[in-house]
């Protein structure tokens, strides 16, 4: 059966379309899912895609943690569903508290976007399943506030728990502690990155297809779970 | 106590609501039209065509509407000419004098593009500046029916060193990095140009471009007696008066608190909500008409759309929502918020229309309704505030009859002066060490250095369909416009380009060579070139020798055009780039939009595959006036610009096509600013793969390495396919010179017999530039 990801769109979202492009051509049905709307449809995972979500004229994804979806959203995560944050969602992760940290303003006071090389670190997240420990990749990035910040307990804490899934390699383009890139919550179903896989996954378009991988990576995580869950 | 006197006054001003009444019964009133820049005939042509003189809240309108920027009072009897030229094609949609040209490029589908000046407000204060001047463009291409689909900026400032620039440029980027990210149009593409003749006068030339189904074109007529005129959008606010409208100054007293910022302040959010709920309401066909508010707010939008539909107009002014209640009818009128569109609307689809708009959190209110034509055809357009009314008058007076000046003109005295100062007899580098010297020099220097500190604050790739971007020579763009996947393969292609130093040497040429360059641009993408917008930057219109560069620019522009066959879609005339008695370079800033049948065919610049054979098409002369080595090594500018071949264009173009088609060359570079040394440089280091090059026996290879001759370009023959590619050129009369090879092993350039260059070099003399001056 193909399995249906939900694309939340705010209202400023920017990279919704591309996040249902990425999952299509990686082999699932993408599902529309509106910020008003409570409702997550039956989906068996979500994307939070990048953008702007209300504006973000305080912090990003500050107001956006208080939107009906996510309502139901923080409940099923804490509860299994895999959940992909990516830049804009990342920070709605952070905001949210299904992950630790927070997104600050890049290091340099300026947006970046280049190609960006990152090192995958965890491979048993619910997105990173297809990637070789320690594989590195090819990931577009483009953000004003991408650096990700936590305590230094909290920082330990990911390392020592293998947490940290991406990592910037060959520089580092927000300033982000530790070169983290991406994170994940302790049970692996909940990822936020700054740098954008659907943007990496035609080769007329992207710097490369790596980003596909974790399209691909969910899809066969959630098939491996839909057997499990029937087995048991 | 002065202060309680001024409060007083500005109480009383607010009771004498000048009304159509009070015009007629006081005829002999006094005034401030030449405050508000009309002359003395215009303002007797107002009181003539209303037969009484008009309200403040008419003067008001009739000065914004009759100003230059409104009404192309001295440019429209040279514009004519592109009417006049352009080559007949079953292609437009819309052309001259809609928001923007509409070109059809498949039997669904349709392109909309347009270039637009933001040049004085981005001087004032460039961050906003030229942030809303990436808003309004995109306005302009939403009114047409089309989803904005990508942004491209040509940017021109003082020289890089001088400290001002620091100021302007950072904050110029900022404002379009901010905006266009914001509201998720990659962009890709555009110009950066330091000039000291920009200093005080930077220009910031914003292009959008925008796809729709054929079905969905709009236009922006008011028609259908009562339907209902609908505000969407931001509130009004007393942003942006006093550009055009200098009202509120001539009513008060200096250091009043009514002096707002001219600039207007743009919030890319709202702008993005606009673009959605405009869409939805296209796609649902709840909109009769729609037009963008941009310069002239307002006023510009209900004359504009009911004199296109030859109709009137009621418009109750009250109901439009204010962010401050303090504000006059005039100022209301003269307004130039941000992110509004005015919508002309059936009754029975009003609330649908209201729903679409509350869905997305948008303010919409209706204001007014469309009246029937009078018996004298065309209808009047009467507004009313606080319930008396303050304007009745015709549209059409206001946005069709404005003044037209055919305004003196005359040739510079010192242009043969300038002609025989040519840089052909400059001193030449000499030995090979200054060859490779000034070959590093120039890629260091500011026009030609690397880019990236600016482009990569860009988003060059939201949206999913960006299948080239700057550094490229054109921005080639995937259409997708429903989002999914494999609708089509169809791509665009966009350039924008410009030459002030050729255009100041002589004006026919430079606007051709602008023309020229940025078709080559489109071309060597594989791309056909289908169509072209203008953005015309020139200093003031009353300066006989600044109209008379003009006129030479719009003729050689309209001529060019015609020959090359591609039609001018419309533009844009920016006027006054001056301080004091000095101009700016004449700077025509020409886009031209190309199609790729297989989007997946396009070329890219970078040199890739070892082995490939390097091959320079067209031929080079020893055209060195007006060149970036001049300027850049002797700031030198003088002599007669490269000589322009648009057959050599054309057939160039007729050559790439069909190799980038079957797949003969793997890489493409246009060969202009800073000539054959230049496209080397940027071609080693778009991939960081070298090159091993041979310049011709007979060859002088200075000459060879910086003139800039048109009809150029570098290509990349992969092995197996040079034969082939060598029947096509001579197919199509394209002489062709084999160069060298692509080879990493190279580790740079290297010039046989001559020189060579590490990529580690080129790299820390290209792209150390930027940072080091804005870093």
């Amino acid at each position: 059966m193909t399995a249906r990801i939900g694309v939340v769109t705010f209202p400023g979202s920017l990279d919704d379309r591309d996040a249902q492009r990425a999952i299509r051509l990686a082999g699932a049905q993408p599902i529309a899912l509106w910020h008003g709307d409570t409702a997550l449809r039956g989906v068996d995972a979500v994307i939070l895609p990048g953008g702007f979500s209300y504006g973000d004229y305080l912090r990003g994804g500050a107001i956006a943690r208080f939107a009906p979806v996510m309502e139901t959203l923080v409940d099923a995560a804490k509860g299994g569903l895999p959940v992909l944050g990516i830049c804009n969602g990342f920070q709605i992760l952070c905001e949210s508290h299904l992950l630790p940290g927070a997104l600050t303003r890049n290091a340099h006071l300026h947006f970046r976007r280049r190609s960006q090389r990152l090192r995958v670190e965890n491979t048993t997240s619910a997105f990173t399943g297809h990637f070789d420990a320690g594989q590195e990749i090819v990931i577009p990035v483009k953000n004003g506030e991408g650096r990700f910040v936590a305590d230094e307990r909290t920082l330990d804490a990911l390392e020592a728990e293998g947490r940290v899934v991406v990592r910037y390699v060959d520089g580092n383009p927000s300033g982000a502690m530790r070169d983290i890139a991406g994170i994940s919550n302790a049970a692996g179903n909940v990822v936020g990155m700054m740098p954008h896989p659907e943007h990496a996954v035609e080769a007329l378009t992207g710097p490369s297809v790596d980003g596909l991988g974790l399209f691909t990576s969910v899809i066969a995580h959630l098939g491996q779970t839909a057997v499990g869950a029937g087995s048991s | 106590m002065t202060g309680i006197h001024e409060a007083d006054r500005a109480e009383n001003t607010f009771d004498e609501l000048d009304t159509v009444d009070v015009a007629s019964k006081t005829p002999d009133e006094h005034q401030p039209y030449a405050e508000l820049g009309l002359r003395d005939d215009e303002y007797a042509k107002i009181r003539d065509i209303l037969g009484r003189r008009p309200t403040g809240s008419e003067l008001a309108m009739y000065s914004i509407m009759w100003s230059e920027h409104c009404s192309y009072k001295s440019s429209k009897v040279h514009l004519k000419k592109f009417s006049e030229k352009n080559p007949r094609t079953d292609r437009m949609l819309a052309g001259i004098g809609e928001n923007a040209g509409v070109v059809q490029i498949t039997d669904d589908l349709a392109v909309t593009f347009k270039v637009e000046s933001h040049n004085h407000p981005s001087y004032v204060e460039p961050h906003q500046g030229a942030a809303t001047g990436v808003g309004g463009i995109v306005r302009d291409i939403l009114a047409m029916g089309a989803r904005p689909v990508a942004v491209m900026d040509a940017l021109r400032f003082g020289d890089a060193e001088h400290p001002d620039t620091k100021r302007v440029l950072p904050g110029v980027v900022s404002g379009i990095s901010f905006y266009g990210n914001c509201l998720g149009l990659p962009n890709i593409g555009g110009e950066v140009v330091f000039d000291p003749s920009y200093q005080g006068n930077p220009l910031v030339n914003a292009l959008s471009v925008g796809v729709l189904p054929v079905t969905r074109l709009q236009n922006k007529n008011a028609s259908g007696v009562g339907n209902v005129v609908v505000l969407l959008g931001q509130k009004t606010g007393k942003d942006g008066i006093g550009g055009v409208s200098v009202l509120a100054s001539a009513t008060f007293e200096d250091g009043d608190t009514d002096n707002r910022p001219s600039v207007q302040v743009g919030d890319p959010f709202i702008e993005k909500l606009l673009i959605e709920s405009c869409l939805e309401m296209y796609d649902a066909e709840l909109v009769v008409g729609i037009q963008d508010l941009g310069g002239a707010g307002l006023t510009c939008a209900l004359s504009e759309t009911a004199a296109a539909a030859g109709m009137g107009m009621y418009v109750d002014l009250d109901r439009v929502p204010l962010r401050e209640a303090s504000m006059e009818a005039h100022e209301v009128l003269a307004s130039e918020s941000q992110e509004r569109m005015l919508l002309i609307v059936a009754p029975e689809k009003l609330d649908d229309v209201l729903a679409v708009a509350a869905k997305w959190g948008v303010l919409a209110t209706a204001i007014g309704q469309v009246t029937a034509p009078t018996s004298e055809g065309g209808g009047r357009l009467i507004i009313n505030w606080h319930g008396q009314t303050v304007v009745d008058c015709p549209p059409g007076s206001l946005a069709d009859d404005g003044p037209i000046y055919n305004r003196p003109m005359k040739e510079p005295n010192d242009r043969a002066l300038i002609a025989a100062d040519r840089a052909e007899t400059l001193p030449r580098p000499s030995t090979d060490d200054e060859l490779r010297a000034t070959v590093l020099r120039m890629a260091g220097s500011p026009n030609l250095a690397d880019k990236t500190w600016i482009t990569e604050q860009y988003d060059n790739m939201v949206g999913g369909n960006t299948a080239l971007s700057m550094p490229d020579d054109a921005g080639v763009l995937r259409l997708d416009n429903s989002g999914t996947v494999g609708s089509g393969p169809i791509g665009i292609a966009l350039s924008t380009d410009g030459n002030g130093r050729f255009t100041r040497l002589d004006p026919y040429t430079g606007a051709q060579l602008a023309l020229a360059e940025a078709y080559r641009n489109v071309a060597v993408t594989g791309a056909t070139p289908i169509a072209a917008s203008d953005c015309l930057n020139f200093g003031s219109p009353e300066d006989p020798h600044v109209m008379w560069q003009f006129a030479q620019a719009v003729e050689g522009l309209a001529e060019g055009c015609a020959q090359l066959n591609i039609p001018i879609t419309g533009g844009n005339v920016s006027f006054y780039n001056q301080t004091g008695m000095t101009a700016i370079h004449p700077t025509p800033v020409v886009a031209v939009l190309g199609v790729l049948d297989d989007v997946r065919r396009r070329v890219p610049m970078g040199f890739t595959n070892d082995g490939d054979v390097i091959v320079l098409l067209g031929e080079t002369y020893a055209e060195l006036s007006g060149s970036e080595w001049a300027w850049s090594q002797h700031a030198h500018l003088g002599g007669i610009p490269p000589a322009v071949d648009l057959a050599g264009e054309q057939a160039l173009a007729a050559v790439m096509k069909r190799a980038a088609e079957v797949e003969h060359v793997s890489a493409a570079h246009d060969l202009s600013d800073g000539g054959l040394a230049q496209a080397l440089v940027e071609s080693v280091l778009r991939n960081r793969v070298g090159a091993r090059i041979k310049l011709p026996d007979h060859a002088d290879p200075f000459v060879w390495l910086f003139a800039e001759s048109t009809a150029r370009a570098l290509v990349c023959i992969p092995r197996g396919h040079e034969k082939a590619f060598g029947a096509l050129c001579e197919e199509h009369d394209v002489p062709w010179t084999p160069l060298g090879i692509v080879d990493s092993s190279a580790g740079g350039i290297e010039v046989v017999d001559h020189f060579a260059i590490s990529t580690a070099e080129l790299a820390e003399a290209s792209e150390g530039t930027l940072p080091g001056l804005f870093g």
